[in-house]
């Protein structure tokens, strides 16, 4: 029986493993400069697990009593988590060993969190959701909190912690009223007790308190507030890693809880996301509008993106599962490349963050502007760049669904939204002549930045089949 | 050759990636290359596509030399043209060589700035030829970025509010078509154009939020297209982006602007909301008639007042597309034959006008009309082509211009009175402000201390006005070279449109009567 189980786990335990031993050898050499093998290991030993996950598993298998789910659902995301961590991670190399951050912790702590996030997106009991939340975000404050040096980041990482902490206590809270309404904390059993149509008042409260938790960490409006100061303090490839991973890891649980535990009474919590999508959509658009930061203006990109994830989400439908899947691959290739651009933006050495600082860029360097070109387009979701295609089928899903007053305002929020990446492409292209930025050498970063706009062009053909895995993902959750 | 409208699509957008990839540097050789491919490809788009209009069979209503492949989503690529559509795509394709060579004198980022037009080319040419909803979206809206990018690093002084004004506004427009059609695939269940436009959309009364809404979805659908094909086109009062666009965009620019991409919005409305949501339209019909009148007057008034070339030329063009809507919502053959018709000959004339604009820009570099007077004493060649057109503008018979007004009008009269009474008032008005745009920049003596050693058109030049000139003479005599092809498929439109009415009015009555 327990043989079973553990086979279930396995890719957990394979990641788990190696982090452990990792981290024992970083400790008995004690030497950071092995960070950077280190780095392209971990980063393999993810991308291995990824092909493994993604060709290997198939059908449906339970783990625990049920306490651990391995679906389509949760291969997709899983897939998803590791090969964006892997990209995040090599792909800021550079950076941090410009900047002496090149501590061997890093990548096991990234490990760490990515096991913390499979374990989220399989949980099928409340137990297993908290404490792969837990793992996840406890090691993401440290990651945070990486520059111990720096205020900015040691603020970042601290307010990172007493807010999700806060979100903690109220997810811990939701999940105590569900276990004490419901009497079991698995999912096949709240899901009985909360029956059809409308949930029972005390599960609705608990309903709620998780719901309210997990927006914390998708960063939904109005639990959006950690979102730009974190965005901003943390090293750049930190917050690379936070706006692609975790975020679809988030979005995975969220989905699993609703679906799995609260499938029967969907219009409790439709009505919820619906305005949580709609604030985050406008919101985001509206806010990035006055940043000069990039990196603030990119949180409040995601925190815009997030809204139109959610607003698959509130669909409820297996098409709205699956349109929010296809939306988080796409967003994630996205901010990749567009982190990878950021992570580029250097002058004398130093790291530029301000957005005016790109002025004329696209004369020193045409083919990186072309790309980020590309990536702005498809950010602010205009055809025929893949970035339109997410949006499309969430507007579907949401039409399906009855949501058209929901669809009508996401679309007029992705017109305000496209006027700040226009903007970024202004500086690029329309700009005054300024002190240009440092030519930046061929690195991984350039290659992941090209990587990914040519995937938003050339994805237009197809999507690289994510619509076939995403379907059956979705209809593995959905049922 | 079965994917004969593929190919012609693709031409330019394959010169685009080859001078991405190949070419490299910004010497002169460079530069020389980069005008070279792009008129190559545009040219050799322009031949391959008369053999799209050769294969035409202007009898056959329906679309033909279709390409069908499935693609994600259920959505399909589909390509294929019908008579309301050829005479576009024949448009683009004989329009961009000319605004190539007319940007000889470009001498900054030439290869984006080919890159751009060469894209945008593409992007036009499939939207006239899309017969799958979403890719047309597509096109409509991918044409978007390379125009944003024209106006944003090639334009005037006030180039970035204009093209930012620009993107905003037909973003806007058009994402309300996306709502409307992501409604259309979940209604119909399909987003191939010919099935679609067998599908009859709901017209009963629906109630939305209190309110009685007549037509119910047709109505609501087909609001939101015309959100985006009158932004598009553009009519009043959504026309103010128009101007600023033009007059900070380049000379090609605003010749593709005027005569290719306004067209998509009247080409939206053929194609989209009079045939598909025909209750809708019809309900909706007195609003745009008075619309299109008062844009008529409105801006020709306008146009008297300005006093910079391009802008003057941007606003007669609104008061030239008034006239097109005009027409088309007439839904009679005068109306629709003229509609289209206006829309060919204003694709040459005022392509034409900018380009008489530019030809004194690059000697003079600005678009005052007060810096200039007495042209015709330095440039006689140049006086006699600028009047041709300006002629053609007030719609003199005898040129193309003349035709498309007379025919709108004419379908116009047989169904509102009064509106054609206003619009009529337009081309009194129309040939003050061209006449005296022509008076005060040619005519007169040369007084100006700058202007004494300006000098008349080049050979390159001239031959750019040359195949202008004859096409506008050409459909000016011999109109039926246009309607004959766009002729049997307008009557069919029609005739579609007419009984859907007749179902709906029959169906409505049964329902009041029971």
């Amino acid at each position: 029986m327990i043989q079973a189980d553990l086979n279930v786990i396995l890719p957990e335990i394979v990641l788990a493993l190696y982090a452990m031993g990792a981290l024992l050898f970083g400790v008995y050499t004690g030497k950071d400069r092995l960070t950077g093998p280190l780095i392209w290991l971990t980063a393999g030993v993810m991308a291995v697990l990824a092909a493994w996950i993604g060709i290997g598993g198939e059908g449906t298998r339970e783990a625990f009593g049920g306490m651990f789910h391995d679906d389509g659902f949760s291969r997709f995301a899983k897939v998803t988590i590791l090969l964006a961590g892997a990209a995040v991670l090599v792909m800021g190399q550079d950076f941090m060993a410009k900047r002496d951050m090149m501590r061997f912790e890093y990548p096991l702590l990234v490990a760490l969190s990515v096991i913390g996030m499979m374990v989220m997106v399989s949980a099928g009991d409340l137990m297993a959701l908290y404490m792969g939340l837990e793992l996840q975000s406890l090691s993401l404050y440290v990651v945070a909190a990486m520059r111990r040096d720096s205020a900015r980041s040691t603020e970042a990482g601290l307010k990172y912690f007493v807010l999700g902490a806060l979100s903690s206590g109220l997810l811990l809270y939701g999940a105590s009223l569900t276990y004490g309404f419901a009497g079991t904390t698995l999912f096949s059993g709240i899901i009985d007790a909360a029956g059809e149509g409308q949930a029972p008042l005390g599960l609705l409260f608990g309903l709620i308190f998780v719901m309210a938790g997990l927006a914390f960490k998708v960063s939904a409006v109005p639990f959006h507030m950690w979102t730009p100061d974190v965005y901003e303090g943390a090293p750049t490839p930190v917050t690379a890693f936070f706006a692609t991973a975790p975020k679809v890891a988030a979005m995975g649980l969220l989905a699993r809880v609703l679906h799995d535990a609260f499938g029967g009474v969907n219009a409790d919590w439709s009505q919820v996301l619906a305005v949580l999508s709609l604030l985050s959509m406008f919101l985001g658009a509206v806010a990035a509008i006055g940043q000069t930061n990039i990196k603030r203006l990119m949180a409040y990109s995601s925190i815009a993106h997030m809204g139109y994830a959610l607003m698959g989400l509130a669909a409820g439908t297996v098409l709205g599962v699956q349109a929010m899947l296809v939306y988080m691959a796409i967003y994630v290739t996205m901010n990749v490349g567009t982190f990878a651009f950021i992570l580029s933006m250097e002058r004398d050495g130093q790291p530029v963050t301000d957005i005016a600082a790109l002025n004329q860029y696209a004369r020193a360097e045409p083919g990186r502007a072309l790309a980020m070109l590309v990536l702005l387009f498809s950010l602010a979701g205009v055809p025929p760049l893949v970035g339109f295609f997410g949006k499309f089928y969430v507007l579907r899903a949401a039409y399906d669904a009855g949501l058209v007053w929901l669809a009508v305002a996401g679309v007029v929020a992705s017109v305000i939204g496209a006027f700040y990446y226009l903007r970024i492409v202004y500086y690029m292209y329309f700009g005054e002549e300024g002190e240009a930025l440092d030519r930046s050498r061929a690195s991984v970063a350039g290659v992941l930045l090209m990587a990914s706009a040519v995937v938003m062009v050339v994805g237009v053909v197809n999507l690289f089949g994510i619509e076939t895995a995403a379907r059956a993902a979705a209809a593995a959750l959905v049922n | 050759m079965d994917n004969l409208l593929s190919i012609v699509t693709f031409i330019p957008a394959l010169a685009a990636l080859i001078l991405l990839v190949f070419l490299r540097g910004e010497d002169e050789a460079a530069q020389r290359n980069a005008k070279w491919v792009a008129l190559l490809a545009t040219g050799l788009t322009f031949l391959v596509s008369l053999f799209i209009l050769a294969g035409f069979d202007p009898s056959n209503t329906g679309f033909q030399m279709v390409e069908e492949r499935d693609w994600l989503l259920g959505l399909q690529y589909k390509m294929g043209v019908d008579g309301i559509s050829v005479l576009f795509v024949m448009l683009t394709t004989f329009i961009m060589p000319l605004t190539i060579a007319a940007s000889w004198n470009v001498t900054t980022r030439v290869k984006e700035y080919m890159i751009a037009f060469l894209m945008l080319e593409t992007l036009m040419l499939g939207v006239f030829m899309a017969l799958d909803l979403m890719l047309f979206y597509l096109f409509f809206e991918a044409g978007l970025i390379p125009m944003f990018l024209i106006i944003g690093i090639w334009g005037g002084k006030d180039r970035i509010y204009a093209s930012f004004k620009f993107f905003l506004y037909t973003f806007l427009g058009s994402v309300l078509m996306l709502v409307a059609m992501v409604a259309m695939y979940a209604e119909a269940g399909t987003t191939d154009i010919a099935q679609l436009l067998r599908h009859d959309f709901g017209s009963e009364t629906i109630s939305l939020f209190g309110f009685q809404i007549v037509g119910g979805m047709q109505t609501l659908m087909f609001i939101a297209f015309f959100a985006s094909f009158a932004v598009k086109m553009p009519m009043w009062p959504v026309h103010t982006w128009l101007p600023d666009a033009h007059v900070q965009a380049p000379t090609a620019g605003s010749v593709v602007l005027a005569a290719i991409l306004l067209k998509m919005g009247g080409y939206g409305f053929l194609r989209f909301s009079l045939p598909m949501f025909p209750v809708g339209a019809d309900l909706l019909t007195p609003l745009v008639f008075w619309m299109s009148a008062i844009a008529i007057v409105y801006t020709s008034l306008v146009a008297l007042a300005q006093d910079d070339m391009k802008k003057l030329i941007a606003y007669s063009s609104v008061a030239h597309m008034g006239y097109v809507t005009m027409g088309i919502f007439a839904a009679n053959q005068q109306g629709i034959d003229g509609a289209i018709f206006q829309m060919i000959s204003h694709g040459f004339i005022s392509g034409a006008l900018f380009l008489c604009v530019g030809v004194i820009y690059d000697r003079m570099h600005t678009r005052e009309i007060d810096a200039y007077g007495g042209l015709v004493n330095r440039m006689p060649a140049y006086a006699l082509i600028f009047m041709f057109f300006t002629m053609a503008n007030v719609g003199l018979p005898g040129t193309s211009g003349f035709v498309g007004e007379f025919l709108t009008l004419v379908g116009i009269f047989k169904v509102n009175t009064w509106v054609a009474l206003f619009a009529t008032s337009g081309v009194i008005l129309s040939a003050a402000y061209a006449l005296w745009l022509y008076r005060r920049v040619v005519l007169g003596d040369l007084i100006k201390e700058s202007l004494k050693t300006i000098k008349d058109m080049t050979a390159r030049e001239k031959a750019i006005f040359a195949p202008l000139v004859a096409m506008t003479l050409l459909l000016g005599v011999y109109p039926a070279l246009v309607t004959d092809i766009i002729g049997p498929s307008v009557g069919a439109l029609i005739g579609n449109y007419e009984t859907a009415l007749a179902n709906a009015a029959s169906a409505s009555q049964l329902a009041a009567s029971q």
